[in-house]
């Protein structure tokens, strides 16, 4: 029999529904799989007792055949989603033992359709960074490894402080790892410039970031309220679909939830994309382009022309201000968000004298560079006498950016292509310690999606010249998912599967 | 408004009159059942952090949902104030530290409020108004209380007000005195009663103001001004503008200069203090509250809002005026307060005859006010009811009982003869006016008997029948008919 945790959750979900396997079988086969890899560090927090219970649940619902959609599948939450009774911090100190009285919208909706809580996934602190590397709890380990290490270095590094070894992206990177590991046949996930999509595509997996509004926010600790979106990491077009199918839904508790029901997902995955227009925004194509990343381009359009798509050449002109515009949009709304974390009602306190002391040096303590940082800038564009420079100007060519894509939109093109990621994944300890913008040049093909709020998906697309994986995005119009998901299909066939990488670390 | 009028609002000082300019900008409470942005109760005095939601405790990933109820009552609140609708505003935050603003901000609308320009008319004589613009009005949250008196060595937080809905009603600068200042609270409480939007309970902080007063030389351009913060009653508004006003006159008339600056008032001193400079003034980085949609409001259910509008004082008391033929003065002071209105009208429409309305509203402004105050409640629950009111005047027209008996039948129903028929008590207790003129002249006939002497004297002094007029009224128990006691006697006494 083939290893429970290879299935993909497709795969899974039809030995559930035939009873060649149960619920307890696949959680503890998955269970088992997260505690030999505890050294890549993708959870922060597993549930062995809940998952089972939940397991056990699924498999008497499976034997009435009152299965739901995710019935029994065993799956990761990042840390970001607010879990009854569950670790949820956001993988920062400041939230240090908070235990919420709630569970999120989207992470109900998946317990809804029968699914089992495995854990909670590390995350780059508050989905700040690309990397994983700002989590308090430490940075994860991709199961992907540097071309030429052996199996011993690596098993080295990661019983060290894993310098050298592959960051499986950020800042769910947690949920990207544990996916690719094979320590749960999906995860949920969340992007506000990227953060689904670039671990999607260093670690050769599926992600989806859907329109703003698709998921509902309720619940999830919020970094910038108008970007950030929830979203499924899968190992296959097909698998995505489902989850986003179960995560998203209108939700009366967030105002900014569109209130449409979810079409079905999965029925558009193999969907033909003959005659779909396709565009390839020249935009895109920056200097000095990793020539890697331009050659996968252009084999992922002749990939979806040769499977009857059309291919046109479009202009976003405004491409280039998304990035420092979006560096000045997240870290406002995020300075904002943020200021709950006081130390006055719950997570971490630290010993002060009086309020002001309490503030400075439970948020000094509480948050890492990075945050601070963040919060810093945002605090900074948000200032009289600065709004109108900064936060005004940065919203205005948000609204040039939306156009962009609105006049690509109109002229009849159904969906976008371009690179995920300007090169494959780097190495943990590698990038952004002298220069932060390094590292946040990683959104550079990403963070349009968010500043528009269109719907944007990564598949693998085939390895590098080193052997790693690399990935291709798609983007939507809004909440038009399902052109996405057969497109990605499409490439998904072309590319050919994914071979994962053994387990090494085990 | 008369040249003497406006003179003699000008504050002398030692160098010559001074003006003194007020703007107010008023917090009122939104009467809802739950808060602005959550489901969470609005009830006032429960115990302390009983009536929080996790959206108002601001626990991560909770959002805000708009209380559509608070923008129904913005909205007729802003209809009332003759302003204008804005059929799209904005929610921004206000951002600032604090233990009793567990988000970290406040939920505001800074840009775009939902009720723009208005003007009320301010009467606070019968021939001195004034008009006194709106700027604007606009929803927003109110925070939670911070206690500092629980602990020496701590301080606690009751989030049950934080997330609870809020008007800000700002003025401009119309007013130029303290008295015009109370008027206008006055008024702007009398039309949020009106149309049921705040209960306007300044005990329990349902209207709070932030006031900002300047003084000049009359006719000079506007001065410095200073903003009061956070006075909860009509009287410490009146007061601190006062001490105000003479505080900056003291300053400049000494040379100075005023600070632009946040003062607080303190009563008990009689005086303001200063809280913070304008350098210390926060930098509160407002900026569109990207978890709340814009707000666009149905032209349809804004004209609904306006249909259902009850009718509001300026309406109320002209109609009183038209229809009752009451004083300026008396209509002014019935229709300050709906209920007392309301029960005037009640106790002249009663059953299928009238009454005459001047009675009525004796009644309304004499006795039972001062029952009312006395009891520390409105006239309306004074403990006697229209109708009850309604049957004493009728009693009194039909010359059943005197005006003198009748306040002994309301004092019955204030206490043992609660609830009672005023005409039954009457009865029952014998009060019926004596009418009957045998009654009256044999009454009459034995007191000048037993007092022989002084009914010589009076025949030369007429002014003395008044006594002899409380002398029969004694032996009849008050029973007797005054006027036709009157009448008896000046015949019988040949004056």
């Amino acid at each position: 029999m083939t290893d429970l945790t290879s299935l993909t959750l497709a795969e899974a979900r039809d030995r559930l529904k035939s009873r060649a396997v149960t619920s307890v079988e696949l959680t503890r086969a998955h269970l088992g799989a997260i505690e030999r890899a505890k050294s890549l560090n993708a959870y922060v927090a597993v549930t062995p007792e809940k998952a089972l219970q939940m397991a056990r649940a699924s498999d008497d619902r499976l034997m009435r055949g009152e299965a739901g959609r995710l019935e029994g599948l065993p799956i990761g939450v990042k840390d970001l989603y607010a879990t009854e009774g569950v670790h949820t911090q956001a993988c920062s100190h400041i939230l240090d033992g908070f235990k919420p009285t709630y569970e999120s919208t989207v992470t109900a909706n998946l317990w809804r359709d029968g699914a089992v809580m495995l854990g909670k996934l590390n995350m780059d602190e508050f989905a700040m960074g690309s990397s994983n590397e700002t989590s308090y709890y430490g940075p994860v380990a991709s199961p992907w490894l540097p071309s030429n290490w052996s199996h011993e270095k690596a098993r080295a590094a990661l019983a060290g402080d894993k310098r050298g070894l592959l960051s499986p992206g950020g800042s769910s990177g947690g949920s990207s790892a544990a996916v690719a590991a094979r320590l749960c046949l999906a995860a949920t996930a969340s992007d506000t410039g990227g953060s689904i999509r670039q671990p999607a595509a260093f670690t050769g997996t599926v992600g989806v970031k859907p329109t703003y509004g698709r998921c509902s926010r309720w619940g999830m600790v919020a970094f910038a309220s108008s970007l950030d979106q929830a979203g499924p990491l899968a190992r296959t077009v097909r698998d995505a679909a489902i989850v986003l199918g179960s995560m998203a839904g209108p939700d009366p508790k967030d105002s900014t939830c569109w209130p449409e029901p979810v079409p079905d997902y999965e029925a558009a995955v193999g969907r033909s994309v003959r005659r779909l227009r396709i565009g390839v925004p020249k935009e895109y194509r920056l200097d000095g382009m990793n020539p890697e990343i331009e050659a996968l381009w252009s084999r992922g359009a002749e990939w979806l022309r040769d499977a009857g798509a059309d291919i046109v050449d479009v202009s976003l002109p405004n491409t280039k201000h998304a990035l420092p515009a979006y560096y000045i949009v997240a870290p406002a709304e995020a300075s904002s968000n943020l200021a709950r974390y006081d130390g006055v009602r719950y997570g971490l306190r630290e010993p002060s004298a009086d309020i002001t002391d309490l503030y400075e040096k439970t948020r000094a303590s509480g948050f890492g560079a990075e945050v601070r940082r963040r919060l810093m800038i945002g605090t900074y564009v948000l200032s009289a006498g600065y709004y109108d420079a900064y936060y005004l100007r940065a919203q205005k060519i948000r609204t040039l950016i939306k156009r962009d894509f609105e006049r690509v939109f109109a002229d009849g093109v159904d969906a976008i292509l371009t690179p995920a990621t300007p090169s494959a994944a780097f190495g943990i300890g590698e990038k952004g310690s002298d220069d932060p913008v390094e590292m946040y040049l990683n959104d550079i093909f990403t963070v349009t999606v968010n500043m528009a709020g269109l719907p944007g998906l990564v598949a693998p697309a085939g390895l590098s010249n080193e052997g790693l994986p690399l990935g291709l995005q798609l983007i939507g119009r809004p909440f038009d998912e399902e052109t996405l998901f057969s497109l990605g299909e499409a490439i998904e066939q072309a590319a050919g599967p994914m071979t994962l990488p053994d387990p090494w670390w085990a | 408004m008369t040249t003497e009028a406006a003179n003699a609002k000008l504050i002398a000082g030692a160098t010559g009159d001074w003006e003194v300019v007020v703007g107010l900008e008023i917090h009122a409470q939104v009467a809802s059942r739950s808060k602005l942005f959550s489901g969470a109760s609005t009830v006032f005095g429960g115990e302390p952090n009983t009536h929080v939601s996790l959206v108002d405790a601001a626990m991560p990933g909770m959002l805000p949902v708009l209380n559509r109820e608070c923008v129904a009552q913005a909205i007729r609140t802003g209809l009332a104030l003759k302003a204008k609708i804005n059929h799209r505003s904005t929610f921004d935050r206000k951002n600032y530290f604090y233990p009793d603003l567990p988000q970290g901000y406040q939920i505001s609308q800074y840009k775009s409020p939902i009720v723009g320009e208005g003007e009320i008319q301010v009467d606070l004589s019968p021939t001195y108004s004034i008009k006194v613009g709106i700027e604007r009005l606009h929803l927003e949250q109110d925070a939670g209380k911070s206690l500092h008196d629980q602990s020496p060595t701590m301080s606690f937080v009751d989030l049950n007000r934080s997330g609870v809905a809020l008007m800000e009603i700002v003025s401009k600068p119309d007013m130029r005195s303290a008295d015009e200042a109370k008027a206008y609270v006055g008024k702007l409480r009398t039309i949020l009663r009106y149309v049921g939007s705040c209960d306007g309970d300044m005990e329990k902080g349902s209207l709070r103001a932030d006031i900002n007063v300047s003084v000049r030389r009359p006719g000079e351009p506007l001065g410095t001004r200073c903003e009061i913060k956070n006075v909860n009653s009509i009287r410490f508004i009146g007061q601190a503008i006062e001490a105000e006003a003479r505080r900056q006159i003291a300053i400049l008339e000494d040379g100075g200069a005023i600070d632009q600056e946040t003062r607080l008032f303190d009563a008990a001193r009689g005086e303001t203090r200063s809280m913070r400079s304008k350098e210390e003034a926060h930098d509160y980085r407002y900026f569109p509250d990207p978890d709340l949609l814009p707000l666009k409001l149905d032209p349809e259910w804004v004209d609904a809002l306006a249909a259902y509008l009850p009718e509001l004082p300026d309406a109320k008391k002209a109609r009183f005026l038209a229809d009752y033929g009451l004083t300026a003065y008396d209509a002014s002071v019935l229709v300050a307060d709906k209920e007392t209105a309301d029960f005037f009208e009640a106790a002249i429409n009663h059953g299928d005859r009238k009454r005459d309305p001047k009675a009525v509203a004796n009644w309304i402004m004499g006795d039972l006010s001062a029952h009312a105050k006395i009891r520390g409640a409105p006239v309306a629950d004074a403990g006697v009811s229209a109708t009850q009111l309604a049957t004493l005047v009728d009693l009194i027209g039909e010359g059943a009982i005197s005006g003198k008996i009748a306040k002994d039948v309301l004092s019955l129903l204030l206490g043992d003869e609660k609830d009672a028929d005023p005409r039954a008590v009457v009865e029952q207790r014998g009060l019926r006016q004596v009418t009957d003129a045998d009654a009256i002249d044999a009454a009459v006939d034995a007191v000048i008997a037993a007092n022989s002497e002084k009914a010589e004297q009076a025949k030369i002094k007429p002014g003395m029948v008044g006594w002899f007029v409380g002398q029969v009224m004694k032996a009849t128990g008050g029973k007797a008919n005054p006027q036709a006691v009157s009448a008896a006697l000046k015949r019988k006494l040949g004056v």
